[in-house]
């Protein structure tokens, strides 16, 4: 996901003398390319989260169009304050990019793991919120958010799911498959896991609709009411505590609506810190969202329901 | 010429603040022989055409002063002066802190300590890699040199040889509660920048030669950093030096006594 952003990132960069990427002192190995071919272009600014916020405005106010980049909750909560009163307030064509969302980094332990960072971002005024499910749709959300003219922010996941081409478009959600028993709306790397619930579900006889809300803020409300309207029930699946989350976004826009899913779960980490460490598969596992844990309690719902 | 200016800052701010019952003049006044000596002659600007590509950029950090700065820009010709008496209102946008939204002339909203330093450095950075020739002007106060966000940037203009960036801190040596040696102390508060990189000029920061002079003294590939010694309080006797009038707003007598000084020491 991180080589398909980078490669959209050069591509636009290429043509578009104004980008500027900023890394907090991360990317060994990765961003090395980048700078050779696009001097001025490219600072590394130091371990300093906050001083690269202020530096984004700074550029941004100039017309620059910005990228700053760190791994985890790095360049988000350790600076929450610069985007939101430097970049968001300034409305600034910044976009905050975090490699490692969710478990991505799960035996670095709790400092890296990051899933509070959705709900928090969702939080302010003048964002937009994307966290790709696959790696062709992190490249197009690059190149989105930085057409957007606005602050956006772009986590990338260390899972994806496989690539399907189609149209993207930042609020607008897309379908990896269709169904009518029950709608699993995800967002980010954890797609992949979904996709293969809705398979084992399938060969039980359980039609699922499989949604990327790659875009959580703007959130597609339109695919959530036909959803919430047409199919069984609404499952939330996202590698994040499930406060604030996509979950939270989904069931906003049913109850701003007046729409009462015929079943409704949110499954994502149940509001607390991970204290062991272990691969991002073992860490899903163990808090329970990963496939096999997705296939049981989406069977558990249905169960109730029927 | 920059007399006239700083004396009218000090009026209108304590009008301001006065009208609007709101806090901070002891701020503003410390400032007001630094914004006067910057909107009158050294800041390059087109008041009628604000956002003038060749300008110079001035941030004020320290927000709370921002009484201060809509004065010094309502003087220069930015925004009418009458308009200073809606400050601190029900349905103003000249908030208590420094915001730019329909206030023509502010490049940048501050109110939360530590972020004009960063931002005046990233505007620095972009006219360095545009090869534009303006100057970016930040106006810190001393006791937000507690935020370590400051000496991130501190760090980094040096580093990428930013000499169009200056700095101005306000070094009237008391904050919120007490003063900053008694506080979290700064000193040695010159030799602190001068050994993070920067070219350090000590001042006395209502001396407005002194302040010109320091603004022209640029050297080559450094970044520049004015310590400007001022009173807080700065020209009504009973508020210098009085970390009270970081809170109290001058009413009655008091407001009658600021401006019969203000106006004797004009005469």
């Amino acid at each position: 996901m991180r080589d398909a952003f980078l490669d959209k990132l050069t591509q636009l960069a290429a043509k578009d003398k104004d980008i500027v990427l900023l890394t907090a002192d991360l990317g060994f190995g990765v961003f090395e390319a980048f700078e050779s071919k696009f001097p001025g272009q490219y600072f590394n600014v130091g371990v300093a989260e906050q001083n690269m916020t202020g530096l984004a405005a700074g550029l941004a106010l100039e017309g620059k169009k910005v990228i700053t980049y760190s791994i985890g909750n790095f360049p988000t909560l350790r600076c929450l304050e610069q985007i939101r009163n430097d970049a968001c307030y300034h409305g600034l064509n910044i976009t905050i990019v975090a490699s490692g969302g969710g478990f991505s980094y799960g035996s670095l332990g709790m400092s890296h793991h990051t899933t509070e960072d959705i709900a928090i971002l969702r939080a302010l005024p003048a964002m937009s919120v994307v966290a790709p499910g696959t790696a062709w749709e992190a490249g197009e959300a690059i190149e989105a958010l930085i057409n957007n003219n606005g602050v956006g922010y772009l986590r990338l996941d260390k899972t994806t799911a496989t690539n399907i081409e189609t149209k993207f478009t930042l609020g607008q959600s897309i379908r990896y498959k269709e169904g009518k028993d029950i709608t699993l709306f995800t967002t980010g790397g954890i797609l992949s896991d979904v996709i293969q619930a809705s398979e084992l579900l399938q060969k039980q006889g359980i039609n699922a609709n499989v949604v990327s809300m790659h875009t959580v803020k703007p959130i597609d409300k339109e695919v959530i009411i036909a959803s919430a309207n047409e199919t069984g029930g609404i499952v939330t699946i996202e590698e994040h505590n499930i406060n604030g989350g996509l979950g939270s976004a989904v069931a906003e826009v049913c109850m701003d609506n007046g729409i009462m899913p015929r079943a409704f779960l949110r499954i994502g980490l149940d509001d607390k810190y991970s204290s062991i460490v272990g691969s991002q598969d073992y860490l899903k596992a163990y808090y329970g969202i990963n496939k096999i844990a997705i296939v049981k309690k989406v069977l558990d719902l249905l169960s109730i329901k029927n | 010429m920059t007399k006239v200016l700083a004396h009218n800052i000090r009026r209108h701010a304590i009008n301001m603040t006065s009208s609007g019952g709101s806090s901070h003049i002891g701020s503003i006044l410390s400032i007001a022989d630094i914004l006067a000596v910057l909107y009158g002659t050294v800041l390059n600007y087109k008041a009628d055409n604000p956002k003038w590509q060749g300008r110079d950029r001035f941030i004020l950090s320290k927000g709370h002063a921002g009484a201060g700065v809509y004065a010094a820009l309502a003087e220069s010709g930015f925004i009418p002066i009458e308009k200073l008496k809606t400050h601190y209102q029900n349905g103003s946008n000249l908030s208590g802190h420094v915001s730019h939204k329909g206030i023509s002339g502010v490049e940048f909203s501050t109110g939360s300590l530590g972020h004009g330093l960063p931002v005046a450095t990233g505007m620095a950075l972009a006219a360095k890699i545009n090869q534009n020739k303006h100057i970016v002007y930040v106006l810190m106060s001393d006791g937000e040199c507690d935020e370590g966000s400051n000496w991130e940037a501190a760090l980094f203009a040096p580093h990428h040889k930013l000499d169009n960036l200056v700095v101005i801190i306000d070094r009237n040596k008391l904050q919120s509660i007490c003063s900053t040696e008694d506080t979290l102390a700064l000193e040695p508060f010159v030799d602190k920048w001068r050994a993070f990189g920067w070219n350090v000029i000590d001042i006395d920061g209502h001396d407005h030669e002194q302040l010109i002079n320091a603004c022209h003294s640029k050297v080559e590939n450094k970044p520049l950093c004015i310590v400007a010694n001022t009173t807080k309080g700065k020209g009504v006797s009973f508020m210098e030096n009085q970390v009270l009038w970081h809170y109290r707003s001058p009413q009655g007598e008091e407001y009658e006594a600021a401006v019969n000084e203000l106006e004797n020491d004009n005469a």
